[in-house]
Parts: structure tokens; sequence; C-alpha cells
């Protein structure tokens, strides 16, 4: 990539985020938790402030001033997730709370609407338990068969057996685009040719890749893509679904509610258009307007930017990890996010973690919501340090010590 | 402060978890698993009466729930079903409360240091949530859950 890589982040950008500017335990902080959620800017913070402080008030249909700034901010919102996807309409951008709904929300609409007995739905084996579980209550209700495309030692998935599983009764492709537990990047573009030339259509699960790499849902041409806001520097509790028009046109009501209907009666109810159809309720206002300031933020430094310092970040902390004799990482792809997911002989995960954080060093432990690869990979659970471009080479030099220092507990 | 929840005995028996055998004669065995973190033990108990005569254990955990583990068996065999129950009681009030009292706890005390851990309490009572299903309970999964 042609971008040279700076100092940086520099202590302007860290201070943006305050959360990152204390002491745990007496150590500074080193948060490489970034997979489970991110940090907030105060740019973000600021602007969910500003909305309950100044402009609070339920959008739509209100007549006074604040009603309608309030619906302003919120379009505006979506105006920008729009852009920041390269979606080709405004109507593609449904708000919802996070990717785990994005993913029930297609799955109880669209799945309940096209996936009959007998039907097949094929998702990937380092799937996310949100993009395996709502799939299976489906298939349990519908009588479908859920199909799974295995990976290869390194955690990529091996696109000629998923070619393999389509066939004439596959009804959905759902993959991850970034894996939160091995951090493999998918070829989601080349999964939806080969999908598409078998005429299915293809969902991708977008949690991990928004806030490290530039997202173009029509380049993809995927039929569904799930985002969720407070993995990209924004509030919990707010996301999006996106869908091609032709497709939520034809779909079902999620829930039912006020605003999603055109008129209603005792004897007849009429929806409203996509994407209110599926926004029924008063939504995470607040929570929208922080993911449109989130984006606002994302945009100023630039995906390009951030990816090519991610990209030097998890080379060096590759190498680092490697170096420690004992460590395994678990997920090597070739095309990988700043994910380092590893096990240390002798020493179960969560003594790691415990551990670590007594030297100020977030890590998660655990299975990561994605049982069915630790399985496959023959553990339990993993220690798995995740990053965001305000991380640093010196935070990965914290990670190192604190293995040391692991090592120097259990010895 | 770590070493007060990574004290020695803890370590050692982590590392070398005593009576860590399936155990073919057990008139009880039950599988404990805590969701949290995916550890999981599987505990076999052999009782004659109301007597704990053999106990043992199979699983993979953390240090803390191996540790505990361990220390369980080898604290409650020979002992009776009450015994063990008040144990498991004494043993939870450590782990739990500010002043626990400071009943008869013998080599169990090492796990004091826990209770500033809040997030590995459950490693430390998965073994003695197992066993208390094992001996009044029904033969199922238990979960720290």
């Amino acid at each position: 990539m042609a971008i040279a890589i700076k100092a940086w982040p520099d202590q302007t950008t860290r201070e943006a985020f305050p959360v990152l500017n204390q002491r745990v335990h007496g150590k500074p902080l080193v948060y490489l938790d970034n997979a489970a959620t991110t940090q907030k800017p105060q740019c973000v913070i600021d602007a969910m402030n500003q909305f309950y402080e100044v402009d609070n008030s339920n959008i739509h249909r209100g007549v006074h001033e604040l009603s309608e700034r309030s619906t302003r901010h919120y379009e505006e919102a979506r105006a920008k997730a729009q852009r920041f996807i390269h979606a080709a309409d405004w109507r593609e951008i449904v708000f919802v709370r996070g990717a785990t709904e994005g993913v029930n929300l297609v799955a109880y609409t669209y799945g309940r609407r096209h996936i009959h007995e007998g039907d097949e739905i094929v998702i990937s084996a380092m799937e996310h338990h949100s993009n395996i579980v709502p799939w299976q209550i489906l298939c349990e209700e519908t009588d479908a068969v859920l199909r799974v495309a295995p990976i290869n030692e390194r955690g990529e998935l091996l696109l000629d057996e998923f070619e393999k599983l389509l066939g004439p009764r596959t009804k959905l492709v759902s993959v991850v685009h970034v894996s939160n537990a091995l951090g493999t990047v998918n070829p989601v573009a080349e999964i939806t040719r080969i999908a598409h030339r078998h005429g299915v259509p293809v969902f991708i699960d977008g949690a991990q890749a928004v806030a490290h790499m530039k997202v173009d849902v029509q380049e993809l041409d995927c039929d569904f893509y799930a985002l969720s806001g407070h993995k990209m520097f924004g509030p919990t509790g707010i996301g999006v679904l996106y869908g091609k028009a032709a497709l939520l046109n034809k779909m079902p009501p999620y829930q039912g509610g006020g605003d999603m209907i055109r008129s209603v009666s005792f004897a007849k109810t009429t929806y409203n258009d996509v994407p209110y159809k599926f926004e029924a309720g008063t939504p995470n206002i607040a929570g929208t307007i922080g993911l449109g300031a989130a984006i606002d933020y994302i945009n100023e430094i630039g995906l390009d930017h951030i990816a090519a310092y991610e990209h030097d970040l998890l080379t060096y902390g590759t190498r680092q990890l490697e170096n420690i004799p004992g460590l395994r990482l678990i997920g090597t792809a070739r095309e990988k996010a700043a994910i380092l997911s590893f096990v240390l002989d002798g020493v179960h995960p969560h003594d790691v973690g415990t551990i670590l954080d007594r030297e100020g060093v977030a890590v998660r432990t655990g299975h990561h919501c994605a049982q069915p690869v630790l399985e496959w990979f023959g553990v339990p659970a993993t220690t798995r340090a995740s990053l965001a471009f305000y991380n640093t080479r010196g935070d990965i030099d914290a990670l190192v010590a604190g293995i040391g220092k692991v090592k120097e507990v259990f010895g | 402060m770590l070493n007060d929840l990574y004290q020695e005995v803890i370590l050692d028996h982590s590392k070398r978890p005593r009576n860590f055998h399936q155990m073919a004669d057990a008139t009880r065995h039950v599988e404990g698993y805590n969701p949290l973190c995916g550890d999981k033990l599987k505990l076999f108990v052999k009782m004659d009466g109301e007597k704990v005569e053999d106990i043992s254990f199979v699983g993979a955990g953390c240090a803390i729930s191996t540790a505990s583990a361990s220390l369980m068996t080898e604290t409650v065999k020979g002992k009776s079903r009450e015994e063990a129950v008040r144990m498991m009681e004494r043993f939870h009030d450590l782990l739990t409360t500010e002043k626990p009292q400071n009943g008869n706890l013998g080599k169990l005390a090492v796990f004091s240091g826990v209770r500033d851990y809040p997030a590995r309490v459950k490693c430390a009572t998965l073994a003695w949530h197992t066993l208390k299903s094992a001996l009044t309970g029904a033969d199922e999964v238990v979960s720290t859950e």
C-alpha cells in the first residue's frame, strides 16, 4: 500500500479517547480487547450528550422544532452509514441494535418467507455464535438444514469445499467478513460471486471488519451486510443492516409497532416503506447519532490509513509473539485482521488473562462466542489480543512483558 | 497481590492435581460446566452409606478450577455427606463475603485470595457446585450460570 506509516497514533489521537488515559492496578491501561468493543472518542460522547442536552425529542411526525432537529440528525446518520458502506440508496440502511439483530432480522423475515423444509443454509466453520444460532432456530422451525463449509489449519475457508456445498436446495449463504476468534479476512467478494453463480443470496456479518477496512457493499455485491456501532468507536445498542432494496421490499416486517405502519385499523394494517417497515417503535436515537459521529471520525482519519497502520502493527505483534517459546497462535490466515489469538503451553487462558490484567493489559480469554471453531483447533479457549488504530508497538511490548510475567508465576 | 491468588499450594495442585482419574466403581458421577470459560470437569463419587468413601475427577480447566477440584477431593474424602455440604457452604462464604467466619477450612483457606478477583470466583466454585449435585441432586450437567 502506498500510504506511509507515520509515527502514529500520536498523543492527541490517544487523548481523544478518554478511557485510554487511565491506570489500572497502578499500571497504564493497555487496551487490547477491541474485537469485543472499541473505545469511544470524545466527539462520539459529545454528540450523544448534545442530543440529550439540547435536541432530545422523538423522531418523525413531530411538528415542533426539537422533533425536527432529532429527525434530521437521525436521518443524517442514515445517510452517513449509507456512504460509509457505499450502499446505492439510503432506504437500504436499516437501523438495528447490532450485527446480531441484523442476522436475526434476516432469519426471521427473509428466512421464514423463503426457506422451507429440506432447504439448506450454508455458513462457515469460523462463525460467531450470532451467525450460527439464528439459523439453527430457523432450521428447527422449518426443517431446513444447516451446512458448514470447512477451513484449513491456518483458519482459512476452503473455497472449493464451500462451492461443493452449494446446490439446488441452497437458499442462503451467511459468512463472517472477519473472524472475531481468528482474525481471518474472508474473500467475501469471491464468496459472493460463487454463491451468485448458483443463484444463492449472501449475508455478510461485518461486525469485525468495518472499523479496520473499507467496505463497499456494491463492489462486494452481497445481498445483506450487518455491522455493530460499538465495534467501530460508536455506542452500544446500535448497528446497521444493509439489504438490497429489491430484497428488503419483498420481506415481511420484523416487529410490529409504531413507525413501521402506514395506516392501522382493526380490519387491516398496511406497512410503511423500507427501511421504516423494519424499525418498529422509538429507536435508539442517541445511539444512531453517536454512530454517525463515529463514522465522521473514522472518515477523518481514513480507513486506508487505519488499515495500513494496523497491518504494520499486526506484523510486529505476530513476530513478537512467535518469538515466545511455548506460545501457539490460533489463526494464521494469510489475509488477516489485527487479531492475535493464542494459547500458552501449560497455562489456561483464564490465568493468562488475570495476570495480564494485573499488568494493566486488557485482553479477552475464553471461547469468544465461537466454540465450534476453537473445538476445530482442539482448544477449549484462547487468549485474544485484538488491536485498533490507537494501539502502538509499545502496547504489544507490554503484552509480551505481561506474558513473561505469566511464565514467571507458572514457571 | 498476584501471589495472594496464585499461592504455592494452588500452583502445585493445578500442575499435579490429586485424585485425577476416572473411577469405574463410582456410585455417582456428575459433569460440571462453566459456560463462561468452557471449563469442564467430571466428578466421580463412591458413597458408603452416608460417607464419601472415595472421590476423583477429570477435566480441563484453569489453574484455579483445577486446584480447587483437587483440594476439594482431598478435603472431603472420608467425610460424611453432611460434613461435605457444610464444608461447601463455608468455602462459598470464604470466597464471597467480606468477613468470612473462620471455620475449619484447613488447606482450603489458600483460596481466600480469589475473593479479590470476582471474575474468578466461579472457577473456584465449579467443583463444589458439581459435588453438591453429586451428593444431593440428580445426575445431570451442572452449570455455574
